[in-house]
């Protein structure tokens, strides 16, 4: 079998991660899943009372086990570089999945405010602080 | 079936005041030292895959190479005392993983780009990058063991830098010398914006 140059022990290991995902590669919104974007479950959708069967879900939807694992991480919002790590999966693959949440709204998406285009001098000032005081 | 997203999200955005920090530089410099440094949790690493956005495979006909391998990346949260969060991010060292960095780069508060003196060289393709994109940064020239002593000014013109670029001494082991060298650069962030960046002028 042919080595393709690009990928060696450094690369780390060789995946086929979106066999998680049917194949699919892409969400047409991805962009709303910025990395520091927080995802959070929405309340509605995650009863309390647990394990009851996975039909409880809307729709004739099967979750995999790596949305009921997403859900149950967005009960306290994080963002989704933290989900990716959590999981152990690739952004690309997170984002698939966050799209098929997304899409039977069972989780919000709060996008990071725009600091960093137009970053005020007292935001920059609390970062200083902030900083200071760790 | 009905969507009943968006809508409400920016009402919402104060709650996700989020800063975006990226530290950069050639590879064993101690980015993911800095991110330890000062974050509070343990460096997360995230994988990226290279199928979609790299490589380009874009019919079936390539569906036999179509394995995907992985860029780690390194980083840290740090929630400030008022509520803001803050993230560092280590970028991928290796020049195959550059598209990793537009995404890193989006957004950005602006980067730290650690240098070790020994090999300057591998800090060329960062401050590059930075400059091309137009984001801010700050050169951080990290004290190994052993490293010839060459000051910040030396290290200055071999960059080629121009002045209002603070390049500063730091032992990112150190967390103390890690949180100056990150504000540091806030503090550049803001003279650059009182500044009204860069009077290109005369």
């Amino acid at each position: 079998m042919p080595t393709p140059s690009w990928y060696d022990d450094e690369a780390g290991p060789v995946v086929r991660p979106y066999a998680l995902t049917g194949g699919r590669t892409h969400y047409d919104g991805a962009d709303l899943f910025d990395l520091v974007a927080l995802i959070v479950t929405r309340d509605d959708t995650a009863p309390d009372e647990g394990d009851s069967a996975p039909g409880a879900h809307p729709a004739r939807w099967a979750p995999d086990p790596e949305h009921e694992m997403i859900l149950a991480l967005c009960r306290a919002p994080l963002s989704v570089v933290e989900i990716a790590s959590e999981l152990e999966l690739p952004l690309g693959v997170v984002r698939v999945l966050l799209g098929d949440l997304l899409d039977r709204s069972l989780i919000e998406v709060r996008r990071p405010a725009p600091v960093a285009r137009f970053p005020g001098e007292r935001v920059l000032k609390e970062v200083i602080d902030g900083i200071r005081a760790l | 079936m009905e969507s009943v997203r968006s809508d409400r999200d920016p009402q919402q955005a104060d709650s996700a005041l989020t800063v975006k920090i990226l530290v950069a530089g050639g590879f064993g410099v101690g980015k993911t030292t800095l991110v330890s440094a000062v974050s509070e949790i343990r460096p997360l690493r995230t994988e990226e895959s290279l199928t979609e956005k790299s490589v380009g495979i874009d019919d079936t006909s390539a569906v036999s190479q179509k394995t995907t391998t992985t860029v780690a990346m390194d980083f840290g949260r740090i929630t400030l005392p008022n509520g803001l969060v803050l993230f560092v991010f280590g970028t991928p060292g290796q020049d195959r993983f550059w598209f990793m960095w537009d995404e890193l780069a989006k957004g950005a508060l602006g980067a730290v780009v650690l240098v070790d003196t020994r090999r300057l060289a591998d800090c060329f393709p960062s401050v590059d990058y930075f400059e091309r994109r137009g984001v801010p940064f700050i050169v951080g020239v990290n004290r190994f063991d052993g490293a010839g002593a060459h000051t910040p000014e030396q290290v200055r013109d071999a960059l080629d830098l121009s002045p209002e670029i603070p390049v500063i001494e730091c032992d990112v082991r150190d967390r103390e010398s890690a949180k100056h060298v990150l504000i540091a650069l806030v503090e550049h962030i803001m003279r650059t914006m009182s500044n009204g960046r860069q009077p290109a002028t005369h």
